[in-house]
């Protein structure tokens, strides 16, 4: 009861999704605070690895469905079983991936629970609220930030009756760091059968092509990152080189990926990645805020822009006026003369 | 028996271009500065609707919204397009609605005019991009969902067969109706308005906006009942106030802030070779790279 409950998500290649190890990073944390324990759940199949792969995040109970039925997701039967659990084991907070699963599968239970949800956060903080017109103090309640009205302003909510308060999360938003000293968990293996009924059934998957993950951005300590004033999907090349030289990973803002400069997997920002690399060089970024938010942890950040009074310029260590064309042939070029 | 299909849209402030008059000095936005417009995404669920149209003769698109008063402009803009009939569902008690609240008058309204084959909406409103209105509706319709629609392929029978966008590829699937649809910015945008559709529906109004009209409207609708918006408010509906508006909203909002960010010192610094030079040097000297 009242404990801290993750739903991990299982990729396609069968591995707990990045997202949900970081969801369960910051449940162990919640859950230190709070005094509780860290709950999760995973479903899917051929589901042997999984006990394996959340137990260092210091999971105390793995609540575990593996049945050919769960994978690929459909949202019932899993909207069902987690839904039906949250009933049983009634955590005080839950906390869900804001990726494509997520998104379909925590409105469908929030609702079925009648309980609040907040998407896309991008802060979990505990901390306590005064109802002025009722004059009454909920304590420990779940501060979810978000940023709202496209971006442009930040929110905190809350849900202060009902329970659990239900959150989704964006990948790369929250650390992802194994626990010191793992729980010794339990695991608690679901009957699907019990938990599910044929109605569940409903979706027949004819055909699926989901391409794997090829790119994961976050890990990289120098992201080389392009925006619309790249101009091209040829000039990234620019910044592929530029990687390379350095030993880093290229990303995009969101108009360059809409644009088709550069794949989905490598953009930051709000509906992207957030990324803490120690150096990030915005090149030809201007710096949305949806943008902004998403790199502004960085350690060291260099603007190249031909715009002086971009945006980006304000959170930036080196602001560099000029065209992106001329300027990262010149940085490869004296990168190579001073690396030892 | 004809082809029902329910289309969700929502009026939503332009929140991709917010000026610098947006937002107000206590950090709040200011609506007024803001166009309303048409949710981008519900746009796009409209014109899956409009395709059913195209293939199936006995298909009837309905459209529905909830807002105040002005939100009926969405519901003119669907009927330009090709909708046959729109509703405007619209009361105090819905103000302060979260998705939760929301979904529950939605849903009591579909209900309403049940049956119905298909019930599409945008994935996400732009103002809030939460995603949750779509499935939450599905859920207290008791219907299954199919999220991220991008293109309806089949809706020639019982079921119908829905192509999915998902982050990394593509998903087929096929489901008995009545499902619910929530549909992707990458479907097919929608069709412009039709020009003699546009003078037909020119004077749709509803009974609130008939009232604060100068002209009598009366003898045009007597002969053209076709044109009146249907108003539905918490009364017309099968609620429980306490599950509306903000009553009915688990989730409050306990602070808005404006998005700030460390503003930093930056050496300005030009392209000249001297300058590219210095830098590169003290970054591998700081170990920042190399």
């Amino acid at each position: 009861m009242e404990n801290i409950f993750v739903y991990c998500e299982i990729t396609e290649e069968g591995h707990v999704a990045d997202v949900s190890l970081q969801l369960l990073t910051k449940g162990r944390e919640l859950s230190r605070q709070l005094g509780v324990e860290l709950e999760a759940a995973a479903l899917g199949k051929d589901m042997d690895q999984v006990a394996h792969q959340v137990r260092p995040y210091g999971v105390h109970k793995l609540h575990l469905a593996d049945d050919d039925c769960l994978f690929p997701y459909t949202t019932l039967p899993h909207a069902a079983i987690i839904a039906g659990l949250c009933q049983q084991i009634k955590p005080q907070i839950a906390l869900f991936g804001a990726t494509p699963v997520g998104r379909d599968l925590a409105p469908r239970v929030a609702s079925q629970l009648q309980c609040g949800l907040t998407a896309d956060c991008t802060s979990l903080v505990i901390g306590d609220h005064h109802d002025k017109k009722s004059d009454t103090t909920y304590k420990n309640l779940l501060y979810q930030v978000r940023p709202a009205f496209g971006g442009n302003i930040i929110a905190t909510i809350i849900n202060p009756e009902t329970r659990p308060q239900m959150a989704t999360v964006r990948e790369g938003v929250m650390k992802q760091e194994v626990a010191d000293k793992p729980a010794d968990m339990e695991i608690n293996t679901l009957e699907v059968s019990d938990l599910t009924k044929a109605e569940h059934f409903l979706i027949d998957i004819l055909d699926r092509h989901i391409e794997p993950k090829k790119v994961n951005i976050t890990g990289s300590q120098i992201i080389i990152s392009g925006g619309y004033g790249m101009g091209s999907k040829e000039n990234f090349q620019l910044l592929y080189q530029l990687a390379e030289a350095l030993g880093g990973e290229v990303a995009g803002s969101r108009a360059a990926v809409d644009a088709g400069f550069v794949e989905h997997d490598r953009q930051v920002g709000q509906t992207g990645v957030t990324v803490r690399p120690k150096l990030y060089i915005a090149c030809g970024i201007s710096g949305a805020v949806q943008h902004r938010a998403g790199m502004e942890q960085s350690a060291k950040i260099i603007s190249i822009n031909t715009d002086p009074g971009a945006p980006i310029n304000n959170i930036a260590d080196y602001a560099i006026t000029g065209k992106v064309e001329e300027v990262i042939p010149k940085l490869i070029k004296y990168y190579k003369k001073h690396a030892k | 028996m004809s082809f029902r299909i329910l289309v969700l849209v929502k009026q939503v402030p332009d929140t991709r271009n917010v000026g610098e008059n947006a937002m107000k000095a206590d950090g709040t936005v200011n609506r007024a500065a803001l166009p309303a417009i048409f949710n981008p995404e519900d746009m796009n669920a409209l014109e899956m609707a409009l395709k059913v149209k195209d293939e199936r003769d006995d298909a009837q698109v309905i459209v529905l919204t909830m807002g105040p008063s002005r939100a009926a402009d969405v519901i003119r803009e669907s009927l330009y397009r090709g909708a046959d009939k729109g509703y405007l569902i619209t009361d105090r008690k819905f103000a302060g609605s979260d998705t939760l609240a929301t979904s529950y008058t939605l849903a009591a309204a579909a209900r309403k005019l049940m049956p119905f084959n298909l019930l599409i909406a945008g994935r996400q409103a732009i103002d809030g991009d939460t995603a949750q209105v779509g499935p939450q509706v599905a859920e207290k319709l008791n219907l299954p969902q199919v999220t991220y629609a991008e293109e309806l392929q089949d809706v020639s029978g019982a079921s119908v067969i829905v192509k999915r966008r998902l982050d990394r590829g593509v998903e087929t699937v096929k489901v008995d109706t009545p499902v619910v649809l929530t549909v992707h910015s990458s479907a097919e945008p929608c069709r412009p308005r039709n020009a003699k559709r546009l003078l037909s529906f020119k004077h749709a109004r509803t009974v609130t906006e008939l009232q604060n009209e100068v002209k009598d409207y009366t003898s045009l609708y007597n002969d053209r009942p076709y044109l009146e918006i249907e108003e539905w408010t918490a009364d017309n509906l099968k609620v429980d106030d306490e599950w509306l508006g903000l009553s009915g909203s688990p989730t409050k909002v306990k602070k808005i802030e404006n998005v700030v960010f460390k503003q930093k010192d930056s050496v300005q610094i030009t392209g000249a070779d001297e300058d590219l030079d210095k830098l590169m040097k003290d970054l591998v000297d700081s170990h920042v790279i190399g």
